[in-house]
């Protein structure tokens, strides 16, 4: 439980893409209850936020473990977005130190980046921004232990073995390698966020600073 | 329509915030004292929707241009309606050209300026309610500025002379030393990953409220916590309440505009009963957090909502003899 109305469900296991499309599954059966206000999914968790505390959690997380255990994988053919990078620069200040952590030149971390294709795993934290699966285990850095206090939105980032496109412009932990300046979110739009669960992102080098 | 005269940084417009867009990443938003705009709104004779001005910071100004009925809640302050002084909690009716003056609270920390049929701003995404980090909602998602012009329905009638007795003085005030705010939380997914002295002084200590606590939420200062082992958390969703630990070993108690995901390991999560007294407890004032059930956390909603019954069955019966008084009725024609 998180406090009276909420109940967060986390998958056991690595962080794998078997394991979110579990959680989609999850999402889409727990839609079917009339007492939930929210569901947000997280990396390969779900939080359900409910119209009114639940008398019984028990009864609730014995639903989720069943559902958990009998659902298969929940396959979202998303749309591609081919989203055009400007590697490196001061907007991509941080690739010096991916680069230092991994041992891999500079060069080699941008290949390593744009040959990959990333998964919409979650939508959160700030309007629009995408949790992406499909990082390189090789190119993993941590998040940085002093965060930039102004890093702006369109900031293509490593967290740990997440990959990111800031949404909005502010304080974050995560490594910059370069930057997009595609709109994430705009509130007037039909739908707001222009990424969804499941959408497929490629990054394309548009330049390389070093 | 309401023009604002004089105000800091920090004050805003909200409602009952914006559910149903975390999926979006979009945080609920809305007051953070969601019982004091609740019976502003129930004094008004209001939609629970209605949104309101919630202030931080004071002194704050504004002129009423078009005759509008008002209620100040959430805080005790030194009020004036031109120079008449008016009380706080309490319905009056203002003139067009008045001007209403919120001075520095006695007690609380956040006021809400309820205005008859809300104060209207466009919706967005389902609410009137500020999101700042997303620059959109309330006034151009931006805090209000001297100058502003707010749209507000003209009053229905003159009501005034009847208000709400303060929560804080009806509610049971569990505060042992009428100084520290106690406030009553489950404990988290995590909290057995502290150690036991960890876990033992999260409950004992006194933490005091620290400069750095605003509206994403209150960072507290004491002895720091400590877990037994380092762990790496996926990102999660979070809900007002959550109690999270930082590295540091300080707890965060995340609010109103916090994220919609962390990553902090979670000790606790105040239950949603009590965060109207922590929405109101000042930088520097002491907190304790004292353990609960699940049960209790349910239950602890009760003397709220008879609270409120109370209240909207007041209201109903004083605005009935006000307005047959009056000889008016609710749409104020004769």
């Amino acid at each position: 439980m998180m406090g009276t109305r909420a109940i967060l469900f986390e998958a056991p296991g690595a962080f794998t893409m078997e394991q979110q499309q579990r959680i989609w599954a999850l999402i889409e059966h727990a839609e079917k209850r009339p007492d939930i206000q929210e569901l947000v999914p997280g990396v390969t968790n779900l939080l359900l936020i409910f119209t009114h505390a639940p008398e019984d959690p028990e009864q609730i997380t014995d639903w989720l473990h069943n559902a958990w255990e009998s659902l298969p994988p929940r396959q979202i053919t998303g749309r591609l977005f081919e989203v055009n990078v400007r590697y490196g620069g001061s907007l991509g200040e941080d690739l010096a130190a991916v680069s230092a952590h991994t041992g891999l030149p500079p060069e080699e971390v941008i290949r390593l980046h744009h040959e990959g294709e990333y998964t919409v795993c979650a939508v959160g934290s700030a309007p629009g921004f995408g949790y992406l699966h499909g990082l390189n285990p090789r190119i993993a850095t941590p998040r940085k232990s002093v965060p930039s206090l102004n890093m702006p939105a369109g900031t293509v980032t490593i967290g740990g073995m997440q990959a990111g496109i800031s949404a909005l412009t502010g304080p974050n932990g995560w490594n910059s390698i370069g930057y997009t300046d595609i709109c994430l979110f705009d509130p007037y739009r039909s739908s707001p966020s222009l990424f969804a669960l499941g959408d497929r992102i490629r990054f394309c080098p548009e330049s390389i600073e070093l | 329509m309401i023009t604002i005269l004089e105000t800091a940084p920090l004050n805003t417009i909200q409602d009952q915030g914006r559910p149903g867009y975390r999926n979006l990443g979009v945080g609920s938003s809305g007051v953070m004292d969601s019982l004091a705009l609740e019976i502003g709104n129930i004094l008004l004779g209001n939609a629970p929707e209605a949104a309101c001005i919630e202030l931080q910071t004071y002194p704050f100004v504004i002129r009423f241009d078009t005759p509008t009925s008002f209620a100040i809640t959430g805080i005790e302050a030194t009020l004036t309606l031109d120079d008449r002084p008016v009380l706080t909690w309490s319905v009056e009716t203002a003139a067009p050209g008045q001007v209403l003056r919120v001075g520095i609270p006695k007690t609380g920390a956040r006021a809400y300026i309820c205005v008859e049929g809300g104060i209207d701003v466009p919706v967005v995404l389902g609410s009137r309610s500020t999101q700042l980090r997303g620059g959109f909602g309330g006034m151009d998602g931006r805090f209000l500025e001297a100058g502003d012009e707010l749209a507000t329905k003209p009053a229905s009638a003159s009501l005034s002379g009847y208000g709400a007795v303060p929560p804080a003085r009806v509610l049971e005030n569990q505060s042992g030393d009428g100084k520290t705010v106690l406030l009553r939380a489950v404990p988290g997914a995590d909290y057995a990953r502290f150690t036991p002295e960890s876990r033992e002084r999260f409950w004992d200590q006194g933490w005091r409220i620290t400069p750095q606590s605003n509206r994403v939420g209150y960072r507290l200062s004491g002895t720091p916590l400590t877990l037994l082992e380092r762990i790496e958390l996926r990102s999660y969703g979070i809900i007002p309440g959550i109690v999270q630990v930082p590295p540091a070993g300080e707890p965060i108690v995340q609010l109103a505009d916090a994220n919609t995901a962390g990553g902090y390991p979670r000790i606790a999560t105040v239950i949603e009963a009590d965060l109207w007294r922590l929405s109101q407890a000042r930088i520097g004032t002491s907190i304790r957090f004292v353990e609960c059930s699940h049960k209790t956390g349910i239950a602890a909603q009760q003397p709220i909502d008879s609270y409120l019954d109370d209240l909207r069955l007041m209201v109903a019966h004083y605005r009935a003899s006000c307005q047959s008084r009056n000889g008016t009725n609710s749409r104020g024609t004769a």
